[in-house]
């Protein structure tokens, strides 16, 4: 290995062998330069949105930024409060009614089902966590948004036609659910039998089982599809443009129409390309985005490793 | 309450929360089928036809050009981030990195999978207004390629991870280079390798936060590489949007052809990894 690259060049003209050995060190400078492809795009993402978005952190304050009410780019106001409002609703409403839906199906895949049942609903499951989320949507619109309109928001004495928050919200529970379901259902059909057996046979039911055993030995793996749900509901683009309405607002209750950090990219991406400060203004929301959800999933894998330690029966 | 009671109560819960889910996702499948297919059945042309001048406005024509735009932008994207995958994935085996080295990008790869796509949209958008070009076709591959990087390689380097290890050492064993015993490892892990890229292919083809910005949105044939586009993903997007009905009623044909698209290629993955069913873990991540 301590040949340089020339000699083997020269051994390349002579010999097989060195042709073969030319061969491995060229692959081995591609192979590298791969290695390192997830850090330096991680690195040029958010050195490249960091510096697009200095213009509109020069020119105004940061708090400000983040706590103003008042988006109007035409006239220079830069409030992002309205869009972080819409966004902490949205994940909030669909992470409380998506996970609990997700770890019952999951449950109930991995522990209750059994036999043909048992494969023809995972699979389906599956299969569906694949579905792009812009047929969610598009189905939504003529499902989801006459039913909130119609039933939903009547029953807690709201008036709308039905899209908004809420609406988004379920929509996006919709959409995470087959997702948080097969991840957790993969860490609890990879926990050990002796776990199971063991705890039935000092007499708990089944429920006592999962609860306080199976439910904690899995918890790691849990705690990850319910990170990966969250980042999806996080950064969703596709189904809140179309559902919620599109208001810069600080919405008044959750039935009403608001605006997510995406949709505010979505909505003003034509003023995006003329105004120089809208468009920095828009790619430090993407900033934002980025930062969140990274610095979510490094503290995840903090707390993860906390959690193996903790929770690991092995 | 009695703790027998409760275990009852609870494997109902389970049952009615599995129901809801299976319930819920065949409502979904069966409004697209039947909205998508009626309209389809009713006109099949639409799907081979080139839009019109106005085809926005009056739904005159088909939606072709979505068609093509997303088999011209997710085709080479795919071919493009399956090589860096595998190069990267056959990098992080213990032929070439340390332990320390792959758990670290390892960890990078997991955060890039859990980025939102708009952030891919962005910055590429950021490198098109940095670099004075205009929206187009390829760009599209390129915001695309990097959506798809991420969960290619985790699928590649979970395949390389449970080849055999017999064929790394038979392949030393023979007087090999490392180069030459990653091809067999690779050639080994076939199936996994084949299904991250089916996987990678059906991400790419559902996803259209990454191509809004970076394509054009267009709605016209695409005339070239550096011209602008659209996918179908996106154009079902604009079309559920528009005001007019015909139009609104081609977005469920789409969808339709979007949605058999993405579960044939689910389908073709499971059958191809066969027995090596435990790399497929259904398209989710």
């Amino acid at each position: 290995m301590t040949t340089d690259t020339d000699d083997l060049r020269d051994r390349a003209r002579s010999s097989r062998l060195g042709r073969r050995l030319l061969a491995e060190r060229y692959s081995s400078y591609w192979l590298t330069a791969a290695g390192y492809t997830a850090i330096a795009l991680f690195a040029g993402i958010t050195l490249l949105l960091f510096y697009r978005s200095l213009p509109i952190l020069s020119e105004y304050p940061l708090s400000s930024l983040l706590t103003s009410a008042n988006w109007d780019p035409a006239a220079n106001e830069f409030g992002f409060l309205p869009a972080i409002v819409g966004t902490v609703y949205v994940t909030v409403l669909s992470m409380v009614m998506g996970v609990p839906v997700a770890l019952g199906a999951a449950i109930y895949i991995a522990e209750y089902a059994e036999g043909r049942m048992k494969t023809l609903v995972a699979a389906l499951i599956d299969v569906l966590a694949a579905v792009p989320s812009v047929i969610f949507g598009l189905v939504a619109l003529i499902v989801v948004v006459p039913f909130v309109g119609n039933y939903v928001a009547p029953v807690f004495g709201e008036n709308t036609v039905g899209v908004g928050i809420f609406t988004v919200s379920l929509v996006m529970a919709i959409v995470i659910t087959p997702f948080m379901t097969s991840l957790t259902v993969e860490s609890l059909e990879s926990l050990p039998d002796e776990l199971r057996e063991t705890s039935l046979g000092v007499g708990a039911t089944k429920f006592e089982t999962i609860r306080s055993v199976l439910l904690r030995a899995a918890g790691p793996g849990i705690f990850s599809a319910i990170l990966l749900g969250f980042g999806r509901v996080f950064g969703a683009t596709i189904v809140p443009a179309l559902l919620i309405g599109g208001q810069t607002q600080i919405p008044s209750s959750v039935f009403s129409s608001g605006q997510t950090l995406p949709t505010l990219i979505v909505n003003d991406f034509g003023e995006l390309m003329s105004l120089p400060l809208t468009q920095s203004a828009l790619i430090f929301v993407g900033l934002m985005l980025v930062v969140v959800v990274w610095l979510f999933n490094f503290g995840a894998m903090l707390v993860q490793r906390r959690l193996k330690r903790r929770w690991q029966y092995r | 309450m009695n703790r027998y009671t409760r275990q009852r109560l609870f494997g109902i819960a389970v049952r009615a929360a599995a129901s809801l889910v299976v319930g819920v996702l065949l409502l979904v499948i069966g409004v697209t089928v039947i909205r998508g297919g009626g309209v389809l059945l009713a006109d099949p042309s639409i799907v081979l036809t080139p839009p019109g001048a106005r085809y926005m406005l009056e739904g005159t024509g088909g939606f072709l050009h979505a068609v093509l735009g997303s088999i011209f932008i997710v085709g080479p994207a795919t071919v493009v981030s399956m090589v860096a995958a595998v190069s990267t994935a056959v990098y992080l085996q213990s032929d070439y990195s340390s332990e320390r080295f792959s758990d670290a990008v390892n960890m990078f790869l997991n955060v890039l999978w859990g980025t939102p796509p708009i952030v891919y949209g962005l910055f590429v958008l950021t490198i098109i207004i940095a670099t004075g070009t205009q929206t187009s076709l390829f760009f599209g591959i390129v915001a695309i390629a990097i959506f798809q990087y991420p969960i290619m390689t985790r699928y590649t380097d979970e395949a390389l991870r449970a080849a055999p290890e017999t064929v790394r050492e038979s392949t030393y064993g023979l007087g090999a280079t490392r180069f030459e015993s990653a091809r067999m490892t690779v050639r080994a892990a076939a199936p996994g390798v084949i299904a991250g890229l089916v996987m990678g292919f059906a991400r790419g083809i559902g996803d259209a936060a990454t191509v809004l910005f970076t394509t054009g949105r267009s709605t016209r044939m695409p005339g070239g590489l550096f011209d602008a586009a659209t996918t179908l993903p996106v154009l079902i997007f604009d079309q559920a949007m528009s005001f007019n009905a015909e139009v609104r009623s081609h977005a469920y044909a789409a969808a339709f052809v979007l949605t058999v698209v993405v579960l044939g290629l689910i389908v073709l993955s499971k059958l191809l990894a066969g027995r090596y069913a435990r790399y497929t873990p259904g398209g989710n991540r």
